[in-house]
């Protein structure tokens, strides 16, 4: 029972993490396009920013995803 | 999932993760001994009294093996045309340098270039042993007679947090040298909403903003790592013919994300310590 609340509990994070940085990621490479569009000699510039910005969008998944694991593993 | 790779009284799958997933630990015994722990068993009960020795061990070591090599670059370094270690240690050195002042300026400031550069190279080698094979290092120590030995430190919160909350110790000390402690601490009440009936809801605010900024940069690296050794650790449970379909591109796209971690890192380090710089009100 205890471990199988535990699973629950990992998928959840897993999930949910998931879902709300893949909306960011999303809107943010779309924006990232339309820059580059834009201004094409922005781009070495942009990537680096949305290299950035993507890895700090990615931390809150990544975070969950870790501590899933880590709860079901450990 | 079945572990092909140790049939006939092997571990199973699950007793294989932990194994992977257990530091090996120095600490203290109940009854106050020292001594090396030999399962989850004696880690629990070392509790607060323990070292991760690998992790000590191998971010130590990693840390000589940047300082050897740049103090070899230097030593060596030529005014003709430079060799290979030289370009990659310029390389290093200048990427650092642009990325100080776009983001910090040109502020005086003796630690940040070499905090910078030390966070960079560290925490790449440390990420780094993530693509050595999960089992190489672990199998050898154990046939050394080391039971535990996890080869990546980053995977471990204790390394990635004490690096994170030694920049935050960092950002204190600048805020109390530059705003002087009274202004530091009047700011906290004082800054989203500069009314004095909210003066406790931006003291909530700010509060939460200043410890969270450790701790997720903290917690960012030991993700993404954690994760991405967990996930090689599932590939090697596979069968063998499987394991180099899967592992080759999970390793090539790791090496993005090792570098990118390490980047990201070092970034905030520059960004947290340039906002406790920044002087003008806004």
């Amino acid at each position: 029972m205890e471990q199988s609340l535990i699973y629950i509990a990992g998928a959840l994070m897993m999930g949910l993490g998931a879902i709300g940085s893949g909306v960011g990621i999303g809107i943010l490479s779309g924006k990232y396009l339309e820059g580059v569009a834009r201004q094409p000699e922005l781009r070495p510039m942009l990537m680096t920013q949305l290299f950035m910005s993507l890895a700090l969008v990615d931390a809150i998944p990544i975070i969950a995803l870790g501590f899933s694991l880590y709860v079901i593993f450990s | 999932m079945s572990a092909s790779e140790t049939a006939g009284g092997g571990p199973t799958s699950e007793e294989y993760i932990r194994h992977h997933l257990t530091n090996l630990t120095y600490g203290r015994f109940d009854n106050g001994e020292w001594g090396f722990a030999h399962g989850p068993e004696d880690i629990a009960e070392m509790g607060f009294y323990s070292l991760n020795v690998d992790t000590i061990f191998w971010s130590l070591t990693l840390g000589f093996v940047f300082l050897a090599i740049f103090i070899l670059a230097a030593r060596r370094a030529a005014k003709g045309v430079p060799g290979h270690l030289q370009n990659m240690c310029e390389y290093a050195v200048e990427f650092v340098e642009d990325n100080i002042t776009q983001i910090f300026g040109s502020r005086p400031n003796p630690v940040i270039g070499p905090l910078s550069l030390t966070i960079l190279v560290w925490v790449f080698l440390m990420n780094l042993m993530d693509l050595v094979p999960v089992d190489l290092i672990p199998h050898a120590a154990q046939l050394a007679g080391i039971p535990y030995f996890k080869v990546v430190p980053t995977t471990d919160p204790n390394a990635t947090l004490g690096m994170s909350f030694s920049i935050f110790l960092l950002v204190l000390y600048y805020n109390f040298k530059i705003h002087g402690p009274i202004n530091f601490a009047l700011s906290k009440f004082t800054h989203p909403i500069p009314h004095w009936g909210m003066y406790w809801f931006n003291f909530i605010l700010e509060t939460v903003d200043m410890l969270a900024k450790p701790l997720s940069h903290g917690l960012r690296l030991f993700g993404n790592l954690y994760a991405g050794e967990m996930i090689f650790i599932l590939i090697a449970l596979l069968p063998f013919w499987a394991q180099w379909t899967l592992s080759l591109p999970w390793a090539i796209f790791h090496i993005l994300i090792i570098g990118l971690q390490a980047f990201v890192f070092m970034i905030l380090t520059i960004v947290y310590l340039s906002q406790a710089h920044e002087t003008d009100e806004h």
